[in-house]
């Protein structure tokens, strides 16, 4: 069965939709993303979805799903390059995609990651109740 | 021996047709089509000559407007019709134009028929009958060319009425004027997203100084066009809501819970803030020397 | 109203899902509807064709290009002989939901569409309607 290929960039995972998914696709990115988050220990997802003509229930409730299940291994999920249509579908459709970021394009999504990673890096901004260093 | 009513007819109209024609270019010139200056005195003549022939040719083939043998002339007085209802000729002047035809084919058939009764009352019910149809086809492709004009009419006003502006590097706004209906908030919408997509724009302004009235459906409609462009990662600022709408709206128990500000420039001072830049004045503002 | 063209297609797996999408994206086209009315009558006939499948156990969807006086229009009908649906109402309520799903396929389908009817009989299946108007 085809997968959708993940790649690592620094402290980032990037994904880029750019098939029509059926849900067996979509759900074996969810698995994927998942464990490779734990696996790399990953702070930020990216998945840009300017490709995508359309956004179903289905693939909303995955995309907040992987934004949740992230959340819970502390990595940041940005949605990225969403077109017009599809946004005003998604809004009629009565999908909020609550938890998940969103940037017009890579660039700006990175950056967004970026800015986080660097909070990490100074020691503050993060609020884990880390335990003693 | 008597004849029917298409015999009769194509006998009067290619027996006494320079008859017929004069009396119907009188019959127009007479009417307000001519009078109005929208057309001129040669192009009706062309006009009516034209279809004086294809109905002459149409007779041939039987009395039945919706048959065969009219098609060339329904199609020239569609093409009439269409021409007079972009110019804007009445109705009544468009109708005309066939039912000024009626009179003169009258006038010959009690020429031509002579004693005859039966063939004269034949002529007249088949003429009748003819110019009427044909009358109510020019009605109708006058109607759909109307209705053809105020529809793109509509779409150019609803687009013409949404120009989105752009303020500075990211920066959108869009001033909007008039009622908000949801055909016209589907078009604002579609631009609005599309120049945050081609401008990559981190924020747009919706300045609604312009809006009458913000009722509860056009509050959804600001509310799920703010919500769309946050789906595409752009924030938007409504500004411009009068003291009385606020009030109205509060009143109607309408909700807006987005990022609002009184004034266009309170909210470009708040974008241009969002996204890391800020006015200096670069020199002391010049004092008024006094003497 | 006149039905100038008609096509079926099953809708008996994910596969059949996309299928489904895509036919309907060109029907959309063939009638000359907007990008953002495209997008919703495919959205729509997503969310339908996963529920025919998903709750129906599986059926048929009708493509229809109907005309009404000037305007063109795309009507679906999702059909299926699966277990129906008791409580209508309570389907068509946002965020309810049997399945596990999100529970916006009914209604969000209904705002998506120009016209959205349903009927369904517990025990013999369900049939929902949908047309989007130029």
């Amino acid at each position: 069965m085809d997968r959708i290929p993940i790649l690592k960039l620094g402290g980032a995972l990037i994904v880029t939709i750019q098939v029509d998914m059926h849900d067996r696709l979509a759900l074996a990115l969810e698995e994927d993303l998942t464990a490779m988050i734990a696996r790399t220990g990953a702070r930020g997802v990216l998945i840009e979805i300017s490709a995508l003509e359309i956004v179903d229930s289905f693939i909303g409730r995955m995309l907040v799903s992987i934004a949740a299940v992230s959340r819970v291994l502390d990595a940041e999920t940005v949605v990225v390059g969403m077109r017009p249509a599809v946004a005003i579908t998604l809004v009629e459709l009565g999908l909020e995609l609550t938890g998940i970021k969103t940037a017009l394009n890579v660039e700006r999504g990175m950056s967004l990651i970026q800015a986080r990673l660097l909070e990490d890096d100074e020691g503050h901004g993060s609020h884990r109740d880390d335990f003693e260093d | 021996m008597s004849m029917d009513g298409a015999e009769v007819l194509s006998r009067t109209v290619t027996q006494d047709e320079a008859a017929i024609l004069e009396a119907w270019l009188a019959s127009l010139r007479e009417g307000a089509s001519l009078q109005s200056g929208r057309i001129r005195e040669a192009e009706l003549q062309t006009q009516a000559k034209t279809v004086f022939g294809q109905l002459r040719e149409a007779l041939e083939g039987g009395l039945d407007a919706d048959g065969g043998s009219f098609a060339p002339l329904r199609e020239t007085l569609g093409e009439i019709s269409r021409s007079r209802a972009i110019q804007g000729f009445t109705p009544t002047d468009t109708a005309n134009f066939i039912f000024a035809l009626k009179e003169p084919i009258f006038e010959s058939l009690r020429r031509t028929a002579g004693s005859d009764a039966s063939d004269l009352a034949a002529g007249i019910v088949a003429v009748g009958k003819m110019l009427d149809r044909l009358g109510l086809h020019t009605m109708e492709v006058f109607l759909a060319s109307r209705e053809e004009v105020i529809g793109r009419q509509g779409q150019e006003i609803a687009e013409l009425s949404t120009p989105v502006v752009r303020l500075w590097d990211g920066i959108l706004a869009l001033p909007l004027i008039g009622t908000l209906d949801s055909a016209r908030t589907g078009v604002v919408m579609e631009n609005l997203l599309q120049a945050i997509v081609d401008e990559e724009a981190e924020i747009a302004i919706i300045d609604i100084t312009g809006v009458p009235t913000v009722d509860t459906l056009v509050a959804q409609h600001l509310l799920k066009t703010v919500a769309a462009a946050r789906l595409m990662g752009a924030d938007c600022i409504v500004s411009g809501i009068r003291p009385q709408i606020a009030q109205t709206m509060v009143h109607l128990g309408v909700e807006l819970n987005v990022v609002s500000k009184a004034t266009l420039a309170d909210a470009f001072a708040v974008a241009l803030k969002q996204t890391g830049r800020k006015v200096v004045r670069q020199q002391a503002a010049p004092t008024v020397e006094r003497r | 109203m006149t039905i100038s063209k008609t096509e079926t297609l099953p809708v008996r797996s994910g596969d059949d899902v996309v299928r489904v999408r895509q036919r309907v994206r060109a029907l959309a086209i063939e009638i000359g509807l907007g990008l953002v009315d495209q997008t919703k009558i495919v959205t729509a006939a997503s969310e339908l064709a996963r529920n025919t499948l998903d709750y129906g156990k599986g059926g048929d969807v009708r493509a229809e290009i109907v005309q009404a006086g000037l305007r063109k229009g795309l009507r679906l009908t999702f059909e299926d002989q699966g277990p129906g649906i008791a409580d209508i109402d309570q389907a068509m309520t946002d965020r309810f939901t049997t399945g596990g799903g999100m529970g916006l396929g009914l209604g969000g389908a209904k705002r998506l569409s120009s016209e959205f009817h349903i009927e369904s009989t517990p025990g013999t299946g369900t049939r929902v309607t949908i047309a989007r108007w130029k």
